[in-house]
């Protein structure tokens, strides 16, 4: 039963390199503006990429208004609607979830959780950082041009994005691909430094199979960006030479509005192909650090090793793999040989496998811990319930033949945003909630975090539960309003209503996420180093923050990042920088640790 | 403990609520009753798991809530347990996918026995082609479409003589009889979808795919487009009438061929110019409308569009509501156009009549308008030309008729008959202008623009890019 599963305790192995003295900023603004140091990188990640994905909340709620009240409020009209659509989701999954994860995250935790000083190329990195600002405005900008944002829906589809009858047809789509250009740019800079510094950087004794799965999930996002990316970054620069100077990659023989175009040849479908070969992995490439991160987050407050860390890592690397053979199924009604079903209907349906056992692992990671129901910890345990509800959703929609009906349904947007939406952004904020005492040295307030939690938590729920039966129904997605619809039922009007209400109360709960993160700064209990009594190197920090550098010796790991409650010794805890010899003694009349 | 009185309270409601939801699939009319069953499959098998892991997780928090004096098991793997996990799930998926796969195969073979219809897809417009007596569809070729030419027939091909052309978006199909719709598009993605039948399929410019479905309950469905494609997407709406074989033969009889189409005789200006004698009392002799009449300008309006509506006058289509007492008076002068030679010939001595400016008497806020025409200027064209393609006519109309016209589409007065295909677009937009003062900014502003007079058609389009 309790054989031991990861590397034999006490190995660590010799110093091979000599550490190479890190850059030194001299000015103000080498600190804390143009600065190399990934945590503060990190920060600036962080908060432009929050600041934009409140501009697509925003954006949203606009559109609830319009599908809950139909023309009540006259703020939007069609062209805003699909504006917002396509900028909300772009918003969302890439400006966001991706940059947040990715570049927040990644650059706090994988220098800290690896045991580096710093990302191994800290001025590439700060670029990085610079390129996303800069895609960010672009993005932005996009708004103000004139004809406005693009409308194409965020998938972008041609021949429509760049055709009239779509809003946003010359500088908001311009604009928009040039913003994913810059992004991309941007992201593969800070990406290399993440694959790099997990592969070379890890102290002494940190094998890749000690790692915490957090940052075994970052680093398998990563390798999937890396791989997934250049696809989009294709479809980008060829729909800007369709566009600007008339080539036809994805613009067939057609007409528009009546008019003959000159485009001929290109292929539709070869863009949708282009564009899911990167937007599936995407999916995995927000979802894996949340994996990751809400594995670490489970553990640590349920006093409990991860349960089947090896196989945690496997199911990490399995569906990273899988992820790159699935894309089609976001197109078995696209008019692509549909014998295409049969294989991407299998492979969807065999990650399903994978993921359900990482499900099964966080439950019995659970059973028979000691738990405590910290605010971090019930973020990560509504997690559990809404993913396996997105999980099962997307056994629906996987399953070619169930796509039928289903497609573009509302079933769709209730299953994404279920298991994409609010299942990452659980997890983003269990982390925040996690890590804050680390990057702040003060606690978060309690009493906030718990109403924050249950008006999202619920709330989401209340949303999106009832959505999928409006799919059910056949109530098609992307629609500004729906007049006469014979199948419709009348009170699938007054279930838009109730759904556009509970959205209002999600975005009302995260007023209590904003003044916590605020105030918690100024008047927030203070944490100490090690507030949660967590294994994993970035808490062994000697300065809470940590300073430029993080450590003043580099740590050497003698175990896996999941010493809780281990038999023999009496502390519940052992840091993965405590030697064997050390670990007889903890707890035994040592110092009390701060709680 | 709240915790987990919540999840146990979510784990109910969930259950709870897929079994009372007034919200689930439309009752079916088509044979892919074998796609509902999957989706049944698939329910009792993932919400067996919802419920099973759900609660353990419930329990284990109950049951291992925090106590300072436990300490939790020390247990890293157990590697039966999670094989015996990973095999369930498999069969689980298994269970899951093999009907899928079955309902798939059926689904991407058609049956030798079914005949066939194309669906054309143009932006926010739907219209049919049956193949003729044949049962050959002739050629088409997106180079040869034009405001003549629909469909984009080639004139020659012998197999096209006698396809037969719906334009309109209504089709008809007989009962009980495998249908293989091919799918194409003229322009940007489409889907045509109709909820009863639970199949759909992207159209795809350049290319030509396929569904299947056998109808097997009389009636008419609603078709909707399902993908994205442009400012209209929501208004792109169809009718598919499932009639019995004999119903369906005797519509389809009635439907003209494209050889007929051909040989439609244009207009006589001359004979119509007497026919018109009647529309002056009202129209002016000039066309150029009467607002003491409540009659606005017609001068200088595209026939087809003129056409159109005195189609919907004749059929009650339009000028039937109780409410539209101005389209009541036009309703019973339509009917003087006996047939549709005389409403050819009418049109024609219309088509003669000078464009004339309408006096400019609404009052508004034009910038605003200028705002709220972007919605407009997609169908309507930015200099208010009217763009055929979308069925959408100029605009350079007597500005006391738009507005009239405006909320008339608005309050559901105009537009809300089923048959009104088009009026019902217009009537989805107009919902934008719920207040009075819009629609006058947006008429104020399109007073300003030159409408067909102007730089009009396709070099609008181009000035666009």
């Amino acid at each position: 039963m309790s054989d031991v599963t990861h590397d034999a305790l006490d190995y660590v192995p010799p110093l091979e390199v000599e550490e190479e003295e890190l850059y030194h900023a001299k000015t103000w603004l080498g600190k804390y503006v143009f600065c190399q140091d990934a945590k503060v990188i990190a920060i600036q990640y962080s908060l432009t990429a929050i600041g934009i994905g409140v501009v697509a909340l925003v954006l949203s709620l606009l559109m609830r208004l319009q599908l809950g009240f139909p023309h009540e409020f006259s703020i939007i009209d069609p062209s805003n609607y699909l504006q917002f659509v396509t900028m909300h989701g772009m918003i969302m999954v890439i400006y966001l979830l991706t940059a947040l994860f990715l570049g927040g995250f990644g650059n706090y935790l994988i220098p800290l959780m690896v045991g580096a000083r710093d990302m191994v190329f800290p001025y590439v990195n700060m670029i990085s950082y610079w390129v996303y600002l800069v895609a960010v405005l672009v993005l932005v900008a996009s708004f103000f041009v004139p004809g406005g944002a693009t409308g194409a829906g965020w998938t972008l589809y041609p021949p429509q994005a760049i055709s009239p009858g779509t809003p946003g047809i010359d500088g908001g789509i311009i604009l928009m691909l040039v913003s994913l250009a810059l992004f991309i740019i941007g992201f593969t800079m800070g990406g290399l430094n993440y694959v790099v510094t997990v592969l070379q950087a890890r102290t002494r004794g940190m094998s890749l199979m000690r790692m915490p799965l957090t940052i075994w999930g970052i680093f398998m996002a990563t390798v999937l960006a890396l791989l997934a990316f250049p696809a989009l970054f294709v479809s980008a620069i060829m729909m800007l030479l369709d566009k600007l100077i008339g080539t036809s990659f994805f613009m067939p023989a057609m007409i528009s509005l009546g008019e003959q175009t000159s485009f001929d040849g290109g292929s539709p479908i070869l863009f949708q192909h282009l564009f899911w070969f990167f937007g599936h992995p995407e999916v995995y490439i927000v979802a894996l650090p949340a994996f990751g991160i809400v594995s670490d987050v489970l553990s640590v407050h349920a006093r409990k090793a991860i349960f089947g860390y090896r196989m945690m890592v496997w199911a990490i690397v399995a569906i990273g793999a899988l992820s790159f053979i699935v894309w089609a199924h976001h197109m078995y009604v696209s008019g692509m040989n549909p014998y295409f079903g049969f294989f991407f209907a299998t492979t969807t349906l065999i990650i399903a496998v994978p993921t359900a056992i990482k499900v099964y692992n966080w439950v019995l990671t659970l059973w028979r811990g000691n738990i405590k129901l910290t605010v971090p910890m019930i973020f990560a345990i509504g997690f559990i319930f809404t993913f396996i509800n997105g999980g099962i959703t997307g056994l629906f929609l996987g399953n070619v033949t169930i796509d039928l009906p289903l497609s573009d349904t509302y079933f769709v947007i209730a299953h994404f945003h279920m298991v994409m939406a609010v299942s990452p952004v659980l997890v983003v904020f269990a982390a925040i909630y996690h890590w804050y005492p680390k990057i702040t040295g003060k606690f978060m307030d309690d009493t906030l975090g718990q109403w924050h939690f249950w008006l999202t938590f619920l709330g989401s729920y209340a949303i999106y539960l009832p959505m999928h039966y409006l799919g059910f129904e056949g109530i098609p997605r992307r629609y500004f309003a729906y007049g006469e619809t014979d199948f419709m039922s009348a009170s699938a009007a007054d279930l838009n209503a109730a759904i556009t209400i509970a959205a209002f109360v999600v975005a009302f709960g995260q007023l209590f996420f904003f003044w916590n993160l605020f105030i918690s700064y100024f008047r927030g209990k203070e944490a100490g180093g090690n507030p949660w009594e967590a294994t994993t190197l970035e808490w062994q920090t000697p300065h809470t923050p940590p300073r430029h550098g993080n450590f003043d010796d580099l740590p050497l790991v003698y175990r896996w990042a999941y010493d809780y409650s281990v038999p023999g010794v009496e502390q519940d805890y052992v840091p993965q920088n405590v030697s064997p010899a050390e670990a007889e003694n903890l707890g035994k009349g040592g110092g009390e640790q701060p709680t | 403990m709240v915790l987990v009185v919540v999840v146990v309270l979510l784990i109910i409601g969930t259950v709870l609520f897929h079994f009372l939801s007034p919200w689930y699939l439309t009752p079916l009319a088509s044979n892919w009753d074998t796609i509902d069953l999957t989706i049944d499959v698939t329910f009792w098998v993932t919400g067996l798991v919802f419920i099973v892991v759900n609660s353990f997780m419930a329990w284990a928090i109950y049951k291992y809530r925090y106590d300072k004096n436990r300490r939790a098991e020390y247990e890293p793997e157990n590697k039966k347990l999670e094989w015996i996990l990973t095999g369930f799930t498999a069969v689980g998926v298994a269970a899951m996918l093999a009907p899928g796969l079955f309902v798939w195969a059926e689904f991407v073979t058609v049956p030798e026995d079914a005949h066939e219809v194309e669906v054309v897809g143009q932006q926010w417009h739907w219209s049919f082609r049956y193949p003729g007596k044949d049962g050959k569809f002739g050629a088409v070729e997106s180079r040869y479409v034009s405001e003549d030419n629909p469909f984009g027939m080639e004139k020659d091909d012998p197999n096209g003589q006698d396809d037969v052309l719906i334009f309109s978006p209504t089709l008809h199909v007989p009962i009980n009889k495998p249908l293989k719709m091919n799918l194409r598009s003229k322009d940007v993605l489409h889907n045509v979808a109709v909820a009863q039948f639970r199949v759909k399929m992207d159209m795809v410019p350049g290319l030509v795919s396929y569904l299947w479905f056998e109808p097997i309950k009389l009636g008419e469905y609603e078709i909707l487009c399902e993908e994205l494609c442009g400012i209209g997407h929501h208004t792109m709406r169809g009718m598919v009438v499932v009639d019995e074989q004999e119903d369906f033969d005797a519509w389809l009889d009635s439907q003209p061929t494209y050889a007929e189409i051909l040989g439609t005789p244009k207009g006589d200006p001359q004979i119509g110019q007497a026919q018109y004698a009647a529309c002056a009392a009202c129209h002016g002799f000039q066309g150029e409308g009467n607002p003491l009449m409540n009659a606005p300008k017609i001068a200088g309006q595209e026939g087809w569009y003129i056409r159109r509506q005195i189609e919907y006058f004749k059929t009650g289509v339009r000028g039937a509501h109780p409410s539209d007492e101005f389209g009541a008076q036009m309703a019973p002068m339509a009917m003087t156009l006996i047939d549709d030679a005389a409403v050819n010939n009418v049109i024609a001595y219309i088509d003669t009549l000078p464009q004339v400016d309408s006096p400019q008497t609404v009052e508004g806020d034009v910038e605003r308008g200028k705002d709220i025409y972007t919605t407009c200027g997609h169908c309507h064209g930015y200099e208010g030309e009217g763009v055929f393609a979308v069925n959408a006519p100029h605009l350079a109309m007597d500005d006391w008729y738009l507005v009239r016209q405006l909320k008339n589409f608005r309050d559901g007065v105009r537009g809300a008959h089923r048959d009104d295909k088009y009026g019902m677009q217009m009537a989805m937009m107009a919902a934008i202008l719920q207040d009075d003062q819009r629609i006058n900014d947006v008429v104020a502003y399109i007073n300003t623009l030159p409408g067909p007079q102007g730089d009009m058609g396709a070099a609008s389009v181009a000035s666009r890019e």
